[in-house]
């Protein structure tokens, strides 16, 4: 698959308070934006545990996006230093697992930076089509401790 | 309490009154020139001369000194006192021919021509020493006293020369009987001297103040400045408004007072703050005095403000020709994008009073009039069918030609460039948030949207809630509104809080942490984790627990739990785990 025809599939974690609602202004306002991120919320960057990052690629994404605010604007006053914290570990995990780090992006944008958000969201689609898709099997699968596998592999029963 | 008798009138009066301060709170007549009520009695210029008989002996004393005493008898007009005030007047109108005040004072007791020679004609001061003692006793500058003696007696600063003890404060100018004593501005000073001000440190804020009290600045204060400078010795400063207040209200030890109160809901309604248009330097506005921005022109044209309502320009004349220019500082990509909303309206209420009072020349400079409300639009009519000139196109510049202030602008209607000569222009500012939004929003925890204005929960359903539960949103912190808007989002947020109020809980988001106790290690990670406190331990079952009325549900102890076993609720790993699942297994459409 050529990179120019190649559309990855992005999974955007947002915060309900700041990213989440700068996208749906984005949204509402009409501004143009890539198709490529399915976003999905969560009442706080801090909800975001590193083994649902794992999950998206594990799941077929070739690009994991988190963001949330600013820090010092928490909605919950701290939750997004917790993410900072575990992102940056999670960040140096990444290529040990193979996965290049260019696919994992934490960004903080606040509610009021609807034009921030396109321009992430454009930024980030276009640097994961550059880098084409994630082969799981081929490349993460091949070095991955079982154990881990089997965590994210785990099929949820609801 | 004494008892005297002035002009036959038996009168009580207190012991250490003076005879003028009985005489005056009974009505009884007396002339004064050197003395004024803040002011410490002086006794100079012998106007208040009269007549008293005290011991079976009678003399003429001045009654702005003479302390009451049993058994006084007095008399203001008997024949030796006018005849003394005859030759006080006479004098006074000799050195001052030319002062109404004292040709008045004169007349009365038949004086019309001066009985002396007149060294200068254009005379004014009458050395009564009101703004020596102002000076000295009030203001504690000491910068002006008297010079001199017998015929040469003069008032002025130190061998007549600028002084730096002078801290203009312009309390001489406003004791002075006669206007001898000006206050000269230096060019700097003249912008503040418009018309439009300054008021006195002392002022009610508003005619609708509430409560409708006087306020002290204390940064213009002279007691205050006073303070200031010797670090608050001196006890005796200024302190004239006390000492005219005849109900004792004026209190200098207030201070303000920072109160803590529990309260169950929060209404912010900080406002706005006018847009500053000296950031748009090509309207000269702050750089020349007939320059005004559109709450200046208000000022200028109330009843209540400094011209009484009259429409003047800076050097006093009435002008003939006004331009209005709108939008400055709105729908400008240098300034603010958005529009204010209000300006339109209240510039056309200014033009038509403008045009009302001084039927001059009035022109509103606009790109697209906004009458966006009931009745708005039959204004827009009806102020066009009164004269006022609307002309489409922003105007670009403001300059001065010569002597002539000129407005540049395009008037897209006909496609040309326009000069326009006027002698007014009213900048037609829009509102921005105040300049501390900042520091409001972090406090009660509302965003803000783009344009800087507190950001609402949604903007059609929930106008007036934010994102934080119990914290209402009023007027103009919101966005620019007028004033009819202004009411109904107000009254709307209050009645939210009422509802808040009257119901006496708090619905708390169902999204809470919860530790199934049966499976939690007692690690307590989750304990220090939690921002709000929510989670403490539980010594006896060694166990941590979540307090569900202090969680607010964002989840960083569930990502964070080893074990793994803190249940979000609504947002628990499974339901997000099948969202990725979900999302990813679909096909692209």
């Amino acid at each position: 698959m050529s990179n120019e025809t190649f559309e990855p599939r992005i999974v955007g974690f947002l915060c309900n308070w700041c990213t989440y609602a700068a996208a749906d202004t984005a949204g509402v306002s009409r501004m143009k934006q890539p198709p490529n991120i399915d976003i999905i919320r969560v009442m706080c960057s801090g909800r975001v545990d590193p083994t649902f990052i794992l999950k998206a690629f594990r799941e077929g994404a070739d690009g994991v996006l988190v963001a949330g605010c600013h820090p010092g604007d928490c909605h919950y006053s701290e939750g997004n230093y917790k993410t900072l914290r575990r992102m940056t570990l999670l960040r140096q995990m990444l290529p040990q697992l193979g996965i290049e780090p260019g696919r994992f992006r934490l960004e903080w944008i606040s509610s009021a930076e609807a034009p921030k958000w396109t321009q992430v969201a454009r930024e980030f689609t276009e640097q994961v089509r550059a880098l084409g898709p994630l082969d799981w099997k081929g490349t993460v699968l091949a070095g991955v401790p079982v154990a881990l596998e089997h965590a994210c592999a785990t099929e949820v029963t609801v | 309490m004494v008892t005297l008798t002035i002009d036959g009138q038996v009168l009580q009066a207190e012991e250490g009154k003076t005879i003028l301060e009985v005489a005056q709170r009974s009505g009884i007549e007396i002339p004064t020139l050197c003395y004024h009520p803040v002011l410490p009695p002086d006794g100079s210029c012998r106007l208040c001369t009269v007549e008293v008989v005290a011991g079976g002996r009678s003399g003429l004393h001045t009654a702005c000194t003479y302390p009451v005493e049993d058994g006084l008898e007095v008399l203001t007009r008997s024949p030796r006192v006018v005849e003394a005030r005859k030759v006080i007047l006479g004098m006074l109108l000799s050195r001052t021919p030319n002062v109404e005040m004292i040709q008045d004072l004169a007349r009365d007791y038949g004086v019309t021509e001066p009985p002396f020679p007149t060294e200068d004609p254009d005379e004014k001061c009458v050395l009564c020493g009101r703004c020596v003692r102002a000076c000295h006793e009030m203001v504690k500058a000491g910068a002006i006293n008297f010079a001199n003696r017998g015929a040469d007696r003069a008032v002025g600063p130190p061998f007549m020369e600028k002084t730096r003890a002078c801290i203009g404060c312009g309390a001489c100018t406003i004791v002075c009987p006669t206007g001898a004593i000006e206050i000269v501005l230096r060019e700097a000073a003249e912008y503040l001297a418009k018309p439009l001000g300054p008021t006195a440190a002392i002022y009610t804020p508003l005619l609708q103040a509430i409560p409708r009290v006087p306020v002290i600045d204390t940064d213009s204060c002279i007691r205050f400045r006073q303070y200031d400078r010797t670090e608050g010795e001196i006890e005796d400063a200024c302190g004239a408004c006390e000492l005219v207040c005849e109900a004792n209200a004026v209190d200098f030890t207030q201070e303000d007072e920072i109160l803590e109160v529990e309260v169950g809901a929060i209404i912010v309604a900080t406002g706005f703050e006018r847009w500053n248009p000296t950031l748009l330097p090509q309207y000269s506005y702050g750089k020349y005095p007939n320059v005004l921005d559109s709450m200046e022109f208000e000022r200028l044209s109330n009843a209540a403000g400094p011209t009484k309502g009259q429409i003047l320009t800076h050097e006093g004349r009435v002008p003939e020709a006004i331009a209005f220019l709108h939008c400055v500082g709105s729908r400008d990509e240098h300034a603010n994008p958005y529009c204010s909303r209000v300006c339109c309206m209240h510039a056309m209420k200014q033009a038509h009073i403008a045009k009302e009072r001084t039927g001059a020349d009035v022109y509103e400079l606009y790109i697209d009039i906004r009458a966006f409300g009931k009745g708005y639009e039959e204004f827009y009519e009806r102020v066009q069918r009164e004269g006022i000139i609307f002309i489409r196109g922003r105007g670009a510049e403001v300059v001065m030609v010569g002597d002539q202030l000129v407005v540049k602008a395009e008037d897209t209607g006909i496609g040309r460039p326009l000069v326009l000569p006027v002698d007014m222009v009213v900048l037609v500012n829009g509102m921005t948030p105040p300049h501390d939004a900042d520091e409001v929003a972090r406090l009660f925890g509302i965003g803000r949207s783009p344009d800087g204005f507190f950001l609402e929960d949604h903007p059609k359903l929930r106008p007036f809630q934010t994102a934080t539960e119990g914290v209402f949103l009023a007027g103009t912190c919101q966005a620019p509104r007028d004033v009819p808007d202004t009411v109904a989002h107000s009254s709307a947020a209050a009645a939210e809080a009422l509802g808040l109020l009257s119901r006496g809980e708090v619905v708390i988001s169902p999204q809470v942490a919860y530790i199934p106790e049966e499976l939690c290690s007692g690690c307590r990670i989750c304990n220090e984790l939690c921002p709000y406190g929510a989670i403490s331990f539980d010594e006896e079952k060694q166990v941590s627990v979540v307090n569900e009325a202090l969680c607010k549900g964002c989840g960083t102890c569930v990502a964070a739990c080893p074990s793994g076993i803190i249940v979000g609720k609504h947002f628990t790993d499974d339901q997000i785990l099948v969202q990725i699942e979900a999302l990813l297994r679909t096909p692209v459409a």
